[in-house]
């Protein structure tokens, strides 16, 4: 089964490399770890997310683009790996192992549909 | 494959044949169920096609007379029909064929420690017994809380879907849409067949026996309702608590939770008066206990407690035989009930526990010490919405000779939520 692991933070939360945030070497180690272990089809890491554009629809129909920070945001998606594994338990026995799930992150797990 | 014209089957061979399905019941159907469901990895599969199976049986065994062992027979016809399945559809055998890289992947390396790990790992192979996983399936945390008891009791206890429903308070339909439900969450999510990994196995473990205490606690005492006490689903919990046991026979947490069920079990008899109201542990005719199931609890309390993984359940198997060993509630040790309540408090602290502790200190030093402590617990939260708490606070009082104080405290308790068995208790406590 392909699952994805959503790399979840929170923007209360010192950032990756903050004081009292998560150390990028950890992220690093376990990068290397998940990779060597042959089940990553694909994995990316995102910029803060108030580097972000939006882009929607107004009430006139027509596209409208912005720009962050959104103050709605609380939680955003960090970073996700696209990992290859038997079954449910191994997705959560990679996501237990990654620094992401440790206290002030999460890491969610979604299976691929198979579209 | 209809009856040949020339058949000579009579009517007594086709009731031979209805008699030896009718044979079947819940346990043996889960029995049946388990190594399908495993083996394929999927629950609609092995229901479907042991159902083919039964239908099959019922039409062939008139002709050919009841096999030897029906349970191979049916198991045999159930396993060639799935396949057959599997062989139709590209997306189960693209399943199997994922199914079958897993079994031949090494066995979990077992850290030796754990006797639940051990059985586990040991023994009957690397994947353990075909019950105990679709255990560990049904009781996945990967799903909601009430579709592990829906699962639990309909693929691992062996109930009908109308069964579940009707233990479970539930319209057939919307049991029927539930367990639909949950079924397609096994498949989308991925949740496997196979016992958990050894690191996971306590806590896995735990998520099991929870489903298991719930059902019995949902039998036993529902919160709202005509009865006070479902017969069924106690049984059906005392069941999957006896399967679970012979899978992991070393396991104490597993121990303790049968021995707990069993005493709760055994006090049934006396638990309701003549007309239905409960009867506190305090007034109970203790000869009614029965002394069958006490026996047998009382071994299973033993056994847990000197297991190196005594928990909760161990532990509230303790504080029932301590009060199934008494002769009368004055006669009970209660000292030894408040020292295993603390040891609760340290496995799972918590107010309900607190609360135990509490009524056990007043028992062994009196009701003033008691009412102390209950009063000091009255700004929880949690216990200001509890009835047995108000109850607790209403006997002390009465036992204090403030019968105005008591009178308050049912009061108080009779506002609050409960069944009609308790609300009439507190009624005749108050008139």
């Amino acid at each position: 089964m392909k699952y994805a692991l959503l790399l979840m933070g929170h923007v209360n939360d010192p950032a990756c490399g903050e004081d009292g945030g998560a150390d990028p070497e950890e992220f690093f180690a376990f990068d290397r770890e998940i990779t060597a272990a042959g089940v990553v089809l694909d994995s990316f890491a995102l910029e803060d997310p108030d580097q972000a554009v939006r882009v929607g629809t107004g009430d006139d129909g027509e596209r409208i683009v912005s720009a962050g920070p959104f103050a709605e945001v609380r939680e955003f998606v960090g970073g996700a790996y696209i990992i290859e594994v038997p079954h449910l338990d191994d997705a959560i026995a990679w996501a237990r192992r990654s620094p992401a799930s440790a206290a002030g992150g999460h890491v969610e797990i979604r299976p691929l549909a198979p579209y | 494959m209809s009856r040949s014209a020339g058949s000579t089957s009579s009517a007594a061979e086709a009731e031979e044949a209805r008699h030896a399905l009718a044979a079947f019941g819940p346990e043996a159907r889960a029995r049946l169920l388990a190594p399908l469901a495993r083996r394929f990895g999927d629950l609609g599969l092995a229901e479907d096609s042991l159902q083919d199976a039964f239908a099959q049986a019922l039409r062939t065994w008139p002709e050919t007379g009841v096999p030897e062992t029906p349970a191979a027979w049916l198991m045999t016809t159930a396993r060639r029909r799935a396949l057959d399945a599997v062989r139709r559809e590209r997306v189960l055998a693209q399943k199997l064929a994922r199914l079958r890289i897993e079994e031949e992947r090494a066995p979990f390396p077992s850290a030796g420690t754990d006797p639940a790990e051990t059985a586990l790992t040991g023994g009957a192979g690397p994947l353990g017994d075909d019950r105990l996983v679709l255990f560990f399936t049904c009781a996945h945390p990967g799903l909601r809380p009430e579709d592990r008891i829906a699962l639990t009791l309909r693929f691992v206890a062996g109930l009908t879907t109308e069964e579940v429903a009707h233990a479970l308070l539930v319209p057939t339909a919307t049991m029927q849409q539930r367990i639909v439900r949950a079924k397609k969450r096994i498949r989308t999510l991925g949740i496997p067949f196979t016992t958990p990994p050894p690191e996971d196995v306590p806590a896995r473990l735990h998520g099991v026996l929870r489903v298991v205490c719930l059902l019995y606690a949902e039998g036993f005492a529902r919160s709202t309702g005509e009865t006070h006490v479902r017969d069924d689903l106690t049984a059906d919990a005392i069941r999957l608590a006896r399967a679970l046991h012979r899978s992991l026979p070393g396991a104490g947490e597993v121990t303790g939770l049968l021995g707990l069920l069993l005493l709760t079990e055994a006090r049934r008899p006396a638990r309701l008066a003549a007309d239905g109201t409960p009867v506190p542990l305090a007034r109970q005719d203790r000869d009614l206990w029965d002394p069958a199931l006490m026996a047998e609890g009382i071994a299973c309390a033993e056994a847990a407690a000197t297991s190196a993984q005594a928990g909760t359940y161990a532990i509230q198997a303790a504080i029932a035989a301590v009060h199934a060993e008494a002769s009368s509630s004055d006669a009970t040790d209660w000292r030894q009930i408040a020292v295993l309540y603390r040891m609760l408090e340290a496995h799972e602290p918590g107010p309900v526990v607190r609360l135990g502790r509490a009524v056990a200190l007043g028992r062994a030093l009196g009701a003033d010490e008691g009412l102390r402590r209950l009063d000091a617990l009255a700004s929880d939260p949690v216990l200001e919405r509890f009835r047995p708490f108000h109850i607790a606070r209403g006997i002390t009082l009465e036992e204090l000779g403030d019968a105005e104080g008591a009178a308050r405290a049912y009061r108080r308790a009779l506002a609050l939520g409960g069944n009609d068995a308790e609300d009439e208790f507190l009624t005749s406590a108050l008139a």
